[in-house]
């Protein structure tokens, strides 16, 4: 590797030609604060937050942008410096609404860190008239608020990178703003609500929709009979919420501060995992044997599905018409579940806490009603949990591991690798591989889907038919596989597709990582790593011989595919027009 | 200064959008031909509106938000129609200390719109213009192209009324 010599500070380093200041200065241990910036997403150099003085420069650079050259030195901790980054911070306040104590990210802003560090004293320094910005809660799942928005475009480049660019800078000079196009809302274009503005937002400017108030109602209604379940991804990052490692299980914490907040049962999704799992295989095997439509492409993430609605409808037969295991969970506690325990439906609560915030639109959609009541009535994402075990002065890191609640809270190995891009796919193999050879699989780890590259591919022999599959993450990724089968040179038969880089584990409803930490540590694969270890570790690990599925498909359903599972756990999708 | 949209009905025809795409194939997939294409469709279509950006955004496989975005950005671009007479009151540095934004005021009480947009029945649009290089008449107005100086607010219902009846 060709390397150049420079000297940061006064110290001597040599680092890869062509890295960046900012790059440079971290392998020798030095932070030069960043906003704008987002690794190879958002690289513009535009919020002039992390300037630095190059000797013989005519001005301060931009260390995220700034290639170093032979010789070059550079100070990132002088009196200019320090200055000229106080004086961004406070230009960019001028026109930022300051009420923090009342912002959702306060105590996790990357601004309002930045100011701590820099030392900003008056935070109105350059107050003035400015421009005022209602709020857009137009759509199910999030709410933005352009008071808040410090115009670092990072949302911008996150919905660039998921194929969509609904959002973007509108106007010029003061009264630039993100914005939809003509200005509409954010309900009226084809947001896929996936979220991932969302986790890049250095600000309270774009948050979840909170349904917080809600469960709460719901669970001090004496009426009601309120059940809460967890997705496979949650267990690996509900913990960073409350300081614990990246990538830390924290399931048995997780199950016993549900407790304490006053559910009625705690189950947990990866059961429902299993259900799709059972469904999805035998809708495989039917389109492979009876000449269906292929590939077929798994339906668990609703992002996805939208994505396809808006942007690929001719590929909607394509689509697996199993619900997700979100809203299947739900429709099995509001048949099966109810009737075993004599409850009535309509006074079940169904909860689901989300990596997502595409669940919120999710269970809002035609079909997920099986029984006549919503499959799924909450979804709140890990981060309302957080606020939630936060507010109920539960003390999360002390509290002692607990159980889920049976049966539904009985899950296999396959059910808890959902939440990492590949464990769908990784999943239905092994249960699908079983099922048409009759034999059982000598290794149960399909190693070639695993990882966080944004499209992953192999062929296995099942019997004597070759399978090819493909799991892809990332809605660019997933549009380089869909316009394949769009011009019918697809060779897959099984494609897994989730709408966030990385999967579940990196979804938009999971809990804020700074920039920082999303630029240099490999969040998806710490986080993702939890998740394999804990398949590793379990007892079951193929969905078909968890006992609670095996007793469900006995006493009630029958057989994957019959009548009744049709009704339950199955839907339909609808083309939308990309806008209103 | 923030564009207004044109909430008036498109009236876009059959061979204008033929035009239009015309332009489109012209450019072949370069998409950094988007602001060619951009005024291009302006000298068809006068302003646009969602109908045309959409077109421009399906031709070219270009985000709608991005040519919106860009529509925004740049003065050139016009979100609302022209008026059969199009108003352009000069609000350089001549004419504005003359007393211009108090012609501008008038004009736009005596239309019920703002700059930037159109009168419903497609009569007048108004925009307020840099210097058109008559600072000797300042302030200046111009109505398509006739020139009207040293203007006086007084006198703006009865240059209006001329049109009107026009």
């Amino acid at each position: 590797m060709e390397t150049v010599n420079i000297k940061i500070n006064n110290m001597a380093a040599s680092v890869p030609a062509g890295s960046t200041i900012l790059e440079a200065a971290r392998t020798i241990g030095i932070e030069i604060p960043t906003l704008c910036y987002l690794k190879e997403i958002n690289e513009i150099g535009a919020c002039r937050i992390c300037m630095v003085e190059v000797k013989g420069a005519r001005s301060l650079v931009t260390a995220c942008v700034f290639p170093v050259t032979e010789g070059m030195e550079v100070f990132t901790n002088t009196e200019k410096v320090r200055k000229s980054r106080k004086l961004t911070l406070e230009l960019i306040l001028s026109t930022h609404d300051r009420r923090c104590l009342s912002c959702v990210r306060s105590g996790n802003c990357e601004l309002q860190a930045l100011c701590k560090e820099f030392g900003v004293d008056d935070e109105a320094h350059f107050a003035g008239e400015n421009p005022r910005y209602d709020f857009d809660d137009s759509a199910a799942h999030m709410v933005r608020d352009n008071n808040r928005c410090i115009l670092c475009r990072r949302c911008v480049a996150a919905c660039q990178q998921q194929d969509c660019a609904v959002i973007g800078a509108n106007a010029r000079g003061f009264n630039t703003h993100i914005g939809s196009a003509f200005e509409k809302d954010l309900a009226d274009v084809s947001c896929v609500s996936c979220g991932q503005c969302i986790v890049n937002c250095p600000t309270g400017a774009l948050s979840e929709k909170d349904d917080t108030d809600k469960v709460l109602a719901a669970i001090n209604d004496p009426e009601k009979y309120v059940i809460v379940h967890t997705a496979p991804s949650i267990r690996a990052t509900l913990g960073e919420a409350f300081g614990l490692k990246l990538g830390t299980n924290v399931q048995g914490k997780m199950v016993a501060a549900l407790r304490r907040l006053g559910f009625d049962k705690v189950f947990d999704t990866d059961f429902a995992a299993d259900l799709t799992i059972m469904e999805e295989a035998n809708e495989l095997i039917e389109r492979v044997t009876n000449g269906g439509v292929l590939p077929m492409i798994t339906s668990c993430s609703p992002g996805w599905v939208k994505y396809c609605e808006h942007y690929f409808p001719q590929l909607i037969p394509h689509l697996s018409s199993c619900k997700s295991p979100q809203q299947m969970f739900g429709a099995v506690i509001k048949s099966w579940y109810a009737e075993k325990n004599g409850i009535d439906p309509a006074k079940i609560v169904c909860v689901g806490v989300m990596p997502c915030t595409a669940k919120k639109f999710e269970n809002k959609r035609d079909g997920q009603n099986a029984t006549g009541y919503p499959d799924v009535d909450i979804a709140i994402t890990t981060r309302e949990l957080a606020r939630m075990i936060d507010s109920a002065g539960i003390y999360f890191k002390h509290l002692a591991d607990e159980e889920f609640d049976n049966p539904l809270g009985e899950a296999s190995g396959a059910g808890v690798i959902f939440g990492a891009t590949g464990g769908v796919m990784e999943a239905a193999l092994r249960t699908a591989v079983e099922t048409l050879t009759g034999e059982e699989l000598r290794s149960l780890d399909f190693t070639e889907v695993r990882g966080t590259k944004g499209i992953k591919e192999a062929s296995y022999q099942v019997g004597d038919l070759t399978v090819n599959v493909c799991a892809a993450s990332g809605l660019q990724n997933a549009r380089k596989v869909l316009e394949e089968i769009a011009a019918g040179t697809s060779k897959y038969h099984f494609i897994e597709i989730m709408a966030c880089p990385g999967g579940c584990v990196n979804g938009g409803g999971q809990p804020v990582q700074h920039a920082v930490v999303r630029n240099f540590v490999d969040l998806r694969g710490a986080r993702a790593k939890a998740l394999y270890e804990a398949d590793a570790a379990s007892a079951v690990r193929k969905s078909h011989e968890n006992p609670a599925i095996k007793q469900l498909y006995a006493e009630y359903l029958g057989e994957p595919g019959s009548h009744k599972a049709h009704e339950l756990l199955h839907t339909h999708y609808t083309a939308r027009p990309k806008y209103k | 200064m923030l564009k207004k949209i044109s909430k008036l009905p498109f009236t876009g025809t059959p061979e204008q959008e033929a035009q239009l795409q015309a332009i489109i194939a012209s450019v072949d997939g370069d998409k950094s031909l988007l602001m060619h294409v951009m005024q291009k469709a302006q000298g068809i279509y006068g302003y646009l509106p969602f109908e045309v950006q959409a077109i421009i955004a399906e031709g070219m496989n270009i985000p709608l938000e991005h040519i919106y975005g860009v529509s925004t950005f740049y003065a050139q671009f016009a979100l609302a129609p022209k008026g059969k007479y199009n108003i352009s009151v000069c609000l350089g540095t001549a004419c504005y200390v003359k007393g211009a934004q108090d012609i501008l005021d008038k004009v736009t009480e005596e239309l019920g719109i703002i700059s930037g947009e159109c009168t419903a029945d497609g009569q007048f649009s108004i925009e307020a213009c840099r210097c058109i290089g008559a600072c000797g008449l300042a302030p200046v107005m111009m109505i398509n192209d006739d020139v009207y100086g040293t203007l006086t607010p007084a006198q703006i219902p009865a240059i209006l009324e001329k049109y009107r009846n026009a």
